[in-house]
C-alpha cells in the first residue's frame, strides 16, 4: 500500500505535462477540472499511504522507496527517492488537501483570465514542487523542491506582470528567498563535508559524530533558509508584496503551504538542532520576535489582503516559537490548523475582492454580510479559529505554543501573549470593517480622489497596484467593465465553486482542533502519531495543571479583550481610528525603507566598485593579462616556424640525439 | 676469409654512402646508393640472411633505386647542386656536430662493451641458426604463422600507397592537357 | 666476426644519412639519405638477428622494407606532383608555412 507513494507527486506532474502540451487547447474551464482533479487524486493517494502507514506499529513507521540515482558522483550519490514517515505524508495529506479545495476555487475565481490554463499549470507544478518537498529522502531533493516552490511563487506573484508593481513583487520575493536559499545550500555542504552523506536516514542516525558547534552551525545555516522561505525577521519582506499574484496564489503558497516549509524542515532536521540546542534559542527568539512585530503592523493596514498578510507572518513566528521551544508537535498543530483558517481568510478575502470588484481597501468597504452571507458566515468562523475563541481549532494549537513557550522562558510567553492579543484585536477589525457597520463602499467611491492622495505610501513597490489604485487595476478577471457602473454595483456571492471550498474550510477550521485536543493522552492523536519520530526530543511540557489552566484563563481573557477593543473603536468608534493606526504601523516600522538604502546605498557603492573596478581592472585584467601574455609568446616562439623542412629536421635530430644520449648515460 | 669479406663490403657501403651526401648531381648519388645497396645485401648473406640480401638487391636496387632515376630523368632535375655554401646560415655545422655527437652516443656502448642492455633477451619467435632448417623456411614460418596479421596489414599499407600516387600524380580535373583533348575530340 | 663491428659499421651509416639529410638541398637526395638511414638499422637488426639467434629480427628487416617501398612511392609522388608546379625547386624554395 506504500508503494503507490510515487504517485502522489506524480500526478500534479502529470498534469502539469498535460497542460504544458495542451493546455491552451483545454482551454478555460476545462484546464482546471483537470488540475483540479490531479490534485485530487495526489489527496487519495497520501490518504493511502497515510492509512498504510497507520496499520505499521509506531516503531515501524518509516517507509523509504527508491526510484532511480540522480547524481551519482564519486562519494556523492543522491537518489530520488522517498521517505514516508508520519511527518511527511501528514505534511503531504494537509497540502493535497487544501490544494484541491484551492484548486476548485480557482476554477471559479479564475474564470474568464486570458492565461486560465496557464494559471492551473503553475499551481500544478506548485504542488508537485511540495510534495517533492516534503516526501524526499535526503536534503538534495527536499532542495530541489525548495526551488520549486520558490520558482511557482515567483511564477505566480507575478501571474498578471503586465502590472508593473506584480512584476516587481515576484523580482523581490525570488532575490530575498535567494538569500535563504544561500544558507541552506551551505548548510547542505557542512553536512556532506561532515558526514560525507545527504540521506536523511544517514545523517541522522550519524547525527552524534557531529560536534556540538557544527550541529549549531548546520541548524543555523538552514534555519537561515527557513526564515526566507518562511518569511521571517528579517527576510519577512517579500511576502506582504507577494499579495499581488492572484488571490487562491496567496492562500496556497503564501499562506498555507509554501511558507510552512520553513518549519517543515526545522521538525525535520531535528537531531541535528537536539545536537546543537542553541540553534533552538535562536529560533524561538526569530519566532517570538516576528509574531510580535508582524502582528503589530497588522493592526493598521487598510488593504485587506495585506492584513492577512501580515498575520501570516505573525502566525509562521508563532510555529517557529514552539519549534525553538522543542514543541515540534505544537508547531506542526498550528501549522495545519492554521492551513485551514488562513487558507479561509485569504479564499474568503478573495471572495469579497470578487464581490466588490476588486476593491481592497476595507475602508471602503462594510456590511458586506448582507450580500455575502455564504462568504460572511466562513469568514468569520475563521476569525474565531484564528483569534483563539474555543472550540475553534486555532485556540488549541495556539494554546499548545504558548504553554511550551513558558517552559522555554517566561519572556518568551509574553511576547507570544501579547501576540495573541493583538491577533485577536486586528482580526476583528478586519471583519467589523469588512462585513459589519454601515456600507460605505458609494461614499468612498465619491471622494476616492482625496482618498487616493492622502494615502500614505507604505511600500512604494506594492502600494501602487494593491491598495491605492486598487479600483483601476485588475485583481480579479471577472471585473471587466464593471468599473464605468461603480456607482449603483452591488456586492454579490460567489459561485458555488468558490463557496464550496469555503464552507469545506470553515467546517475544518471549526473542528481541526480534534486533531490533538489536551484532554489527556488518548485524544492527543497528533502527538501519538508523531512521537516516534522526535521521541526524547520532543520538549515535555512541565509546567503544573493549575499553571496550565492560569495561562489559559489569561489567553482567553486577553482575547476577549482583544475582541472587545476592537468592537469599541470599528463599530462603536469610541476612539478616532487614525489615532490607532499610527504612520510608522502602516509604514511596517519603515523597515522596507531601511532595506532600500541600505541595497541602495551601500549596496549599490559595493556593486560600483565590484563592477567598475574589480571586475575591470582586476579580472578583465587578468583576463586580458594572459591573452597577451600568450600573444606576445606567440609573436616571439612563432621564429622558430621558418617553414624550411631542414631546420624541422635539425630539431628532430637534435631531438634524437638527447633521446640516445640519456639512454645511454642512463644505464652506464 | 670473414674479415676480407667484411672489409670489402664495409668500404663499399661507406664509400658509396659518402657519395650519396656528396655527390653534386643526383644521377650520380642515385648510382652511389646502388654501391651501398649491394654492400649491405652481402653483408646480410655473411649473416645468413640469405632472403632478405635477395630481396634487397630484389627491391632496393632493383625497383627503388630505379624509379629514382626514373623521376631524375622525366624531372629534368639533373643539374648539379651548389654545395660551396649553405643559404641557411649554421646548419651545416649544426648537422655535423649532431651528426658526430649522435655518433658518440652510439658508439659508446659498443666500445665499452655494455652487451646485457644492447643485446637484450631472444624473443620467441624461433632461432634463426641453430637446427637444419634453410633461412626461407625460417622466415615463412614465422611471417605466415606469428606475423600473419601484420602481414596482410602490408598489404593494405601497400594498395593505400598505391591509390596515394596515383592520385598526387593524375593530373587535377580542367588543366590545359585535358581542355585540348576535349577540343581535339569532335 | 664479431657483431660489434657490425653495429659500428651500421652506425656509421646512419650518422651519415642523417647528416646528408640536413645539409642536402635537393629534395631527391634527401630522399636517399633517408634510405640509407633505414639500411643502417636494417643491418643492426640482422646482426641483431644473427647474435641472438632469433628469427625476429630479420621479419622486421621484411615489414622495414615493404613500408620503405610504400613510402618512396608515395614519395617520389609528392615530389612529382611539387615539380609539376614549380621546377627546379630544391627543399629551401618550400616555405609557405613560415611562422
Amino acid at each position: 500500500m506504500l508503494d503507490i507513494v510515487w504517485l502522489l507527486p506524480a500526478l500534479p506532474l502529470l498534469g502539469f505535462g498535460v497542460l504544458l502540451l495542451s493546455g491552451r487547447r483545454l482551454g478555460d474551464p476545462r484546464a482546471g477540472w483537470l488540475a483540479t482533479t490531479m490534485v485530487a487524486g495526489s489527496f487519495a493517494v497520501a490518504a493511502v499511504v497515510c492509512a498504510g502507514l497507520f496499520l505499521r506499529s509506531p516503531e515501524h513507521r518509516v517507509f523509504t522507496q527508491t526510484l532511480f540515482d540522480w547524481i551519482p558522483a564519486g562519494g556523492l550519490r543522491v537518489a530520488v527517492g522517498f521517505r514516508v514517515d508520519p511527518l511527511s505524508i501528514t505534511m503531504a495529506l494537509f497540502i493535497t488537501g487544501v490544494s484541491t479545495l484551492i484548486h476548485l476555487y480557482s476554477v471559479g475565481y479564475m474564470h474568464g483570465d486570458d492565461n486560465f490554463s496557464k494559471f492551473f499549470l503553475y499551481l500544478n507544478l506548485f504542488v508537485f514542487s511540495m510534495l517533492m518537498l516534503v516526501l524526499a529522502n535526503n536534503f538534495v531533493l527536499t532542495f530541489l523542491g525548495w526551488e520549486g516552490v520558490g520558482a511557482c511563487s515567483y511564477f505566480l506573484i507575478s501571474f498578471w506582470f503586465e502590472r508593473n508593481s506584480a512584476a516587481v513583487a515576484g523580482k523581490k520575493a525570488f532575490v530575498t528567498n535567494r538569500v535563504g536559499d544561500f544558507g541552506f545550500l551551505l548548510g547542505m555542504f557542512l553536512i556532506f563535508a561532515k558526514l560525507g552523506s545527504l540521506d536523511y536516514g544517514t545523517v541522522f542516525s550519524h547525527v552524534n559524530a557531529l560536534s556540538s558547534g557544527t550541529a549549531t552551525a548546520i541548524g543555523l545555516l538552514l534555519f537561515l533558509g527557513a526564515v526566507g522561505k518562511s518569511a521571517q525577521l528579517p527576510l519577512y519582506i517579500w511576502l506582504p508584496d507577494a499579495m499581488e499574484g492572484p488571490t487562491p496564489v496567496s492562500a496556497l503558497i503564501h499562506a498555507a503551504t509554501m511558507v510552512t516549509a520553513g518549519v517543515f524542515l526545522m521538525a525535520r532536521i531535528n537531531p541535528i538542532l537536539f545536537r546543537g540546542p542553541d540553534t533552538l534559542t535562536v529560533i524561538a527568539i526569530v519566532g517570538a520576535a516576528t509574531a510580535f512585530y508582524a502582528a503589530t503592523i497588522a493592526c493598521a493596514q487598510d488593504d485587506i489582503k495585506k492584513v492577512l498578510a501580515y498575520s501570516t507572518i505573525s502566525q509562521l513566528g508563532y510555529m517557529f516559537l514552539a519549534i525553538g521551544s522543542g514543541a515540534y508537535v505544537a508547531a506542526i498543530f498550528h501549522m495545519i490548523t492554521h492551513a485551514f483558517f488562513k487558507a479561509l481568510l485569504f479564499l474568503g478575502a478573495g471572495s469579497v475582492m470578487h464581490g466588490m470588484h476588486d476593491e481592497q481597501n476595507m475602508k471602503k468597504m462594510g456590511a458586506l454580510r448582507k450580500f455575502m452571507p455564504i462568504t460572511a458566515g466562513t469568514f468569520i468562523v475563521a476569525w474565531l479559529a484564528i483569534a483563539g475563541v474555543p472550540p475553534f481549532a486555532g485556540f488549541w494549537s495556539k494554546d499548545e505554543i504558548l504553554i511550551n513557550a513558558w517552559d522555554k522562558s517566561p519572556i518568551l510567553w509574553l511576547v507570544g501573549f501579547v501576540t495573541a492579543l493583538l491577533t485577536a484585536y486586528y482580526m476583528s477589525r478586519q471583519v467589523f470593517l469588512v462585513f459589519f457597520g454601515k456600507p460605505r463602499w458609494e461614499e468612498a467611491d465619491a471622494k476616492a480622489p482625496e482618498e487616493a492622495e492622502a494615502k500614505p505610501e507604505h511600500e512604494p513597490a506594492a502600494t501602487e497596484g494593491a491598495a491605492a489604485d486598487a479600483p483601476t487595476t485588475s485583481d480579479a478577471p471577472s471585473s471587466s467593465g464593471a468599473h464605468g457602473a461603480h456607482g449603483d454595483f452591488r456586492p454579490h456571492e460567489s459561485p458555488w465553486t468558490m463557496a464550496l471550498p469555503l464552507v469545506v474550510l470553515a467546517l475544518l477550521s471549526a473542528v481541526g482542533g480534534a486533531l490533538n485536543l489536551p484532554i489527556n493522552h488518548s485524544t492527543e492523536f497528533l502527538t501519538r502519531w508523531l512521537d516516534p519520530l522526535f521521541g526524547n526530543r520532543l520538549h515535555e511540557v512541565t509546567a503544573s495543571t493549575g499553571l496550565k489552566w492560569i495561562l489559559f484563563a489569561l489567553t482567553l481573557g486577553v482575547v476577549a479583550l482583544g475582541i472587545t477593543l476592537a468592537y469599541g473603536v470599528y463599530l462603536k468608534h469610541r476612539v478616532r481610528e487614525d489615532a490607532l493606526e499610527p504612520s510608522v504601523l502602516r509604514h511596517a516600522w519603515y523597515f522596507d525603507g531601511f532595506v532600500g538604502a541600505l541595497v541602495d546605498g551601500p549596496g549599490r557603492l559595493a556593486a560600483v566598485w565590484s563592477a567598475y573596478v574589480f571586475d575591470r581592472k582586476i579580472i578583465d585584467g587578468a583576463v586580458n593579462g594572459v591573452a597577451t601574455l600568450v600573444r606576445n609568446t606567440g609573436t616571439n616562439v612563432r621564429r622558430v616556424q621558418t617553414g624550411f623542412v631542414r631546420n624541422y629536421a635539425l630539431g628532430v635530430a637534435a631531438g634524437a640525439v638527447v633521446l640516445f644520449a640519456f639512454i645511454v648515460f642512463r644505464t652506464a | 676469409m670473414d674479415w676480407v669479406v667484411f672489409g670489402v663490403s664495409a668500404a663499399v657501403v661507406l664509400v658509396g654512402a659518402l657519395g650519396v651526401v656528396t655527390s653534386r648531381n643526383p644521377v650520380h648519388a642515385a648510382l652511389s646508393l646502388v654501391g651501398t645497396l649491394f654492400g649491405i645485401a652481402i653483408l646480410f648473406v655473411a649473416q645468413r640472411a640469405d632472403f632478405l640480401a635477395v630481396v634487397q638487391v630484389i627491391v632496393y636496387a632493383g625497383a627503388i633505386v630505379v624509379l629514382f632515376l626514373f623521376v631524375i630523368m622525366l624531372l629534368g632535375v639533373d643539374q648539379a647542386e651548389n654545395l660551396e655554401v649553405d643559404p641557411l646560415v649554421g646548419q651545416r655545422p649544426a648537422a655535423v656536430g649532431l651528426g658526430l655527437a649522435g655518433l658518440a652516443c652510439l658508439l659508446l656502448p659498443i666500445a665499452f662493451g655494455k652487451w646485457e642492455w644492447l643485446s637484450g633477451q631472444p624473443s620467441v619467435v624461433g632461432p634463426a641458426h641453430t637446427g637444419t632448417d634453410p633461412n626461407v623456411t625460417r622466415l615463412a614460418r614465422a611471417l605466415f604463422a606469428r606475423y600473419l596479421l601484420p602481414f596482410e596489414a602490408t598489404s593494405v599499407l601497400l594498395v593505400i600507397a598505391v591509390i596515394g600516387a596515383v592520385v598526387l600524380a593524375r593530373r587535377p580535373l580542367g588543366s590545359e592537357r585535358l581542355d585540348e583533348t576535349v577540343r581535339e575530340e569532335p | 666476426m664479431p657483431g660489434a663491428w657490425y653495429l659500428t659499421l651500421a652506425s656509421i651509416l646512419f650518422v651519415v644519412g642523417a647528416v646528408g639529410l640536413l645539409v642536402r638541398r635537393n629534395v631527391l637526395v634527401m630522399f636517399m639519405c633517408v634510405e640509407l638511414m633505414l639500411n643502417a638499422v636494417n643491418l643492426t637488426f640482422v646482426t641483431f638477428a644473427r647474435m641472438l639467434d632469433d628469427i625476429g629480427g630479420q621479419i622486421v628487416v621484411f615489414f622495414v622494407l615493404v613500408v620503405a617501398a610504400a613510402e618512396v612511392v608515395v614519395g617520389l609522388g609528392i615530389i612529382v606532383a611539387i615539380f609539376r608546379r614549380r621546377a627546379g625547386a630544391t627543399a629551401d624554395d618550400i616555405s609557405l608555412l613560415k611562422g
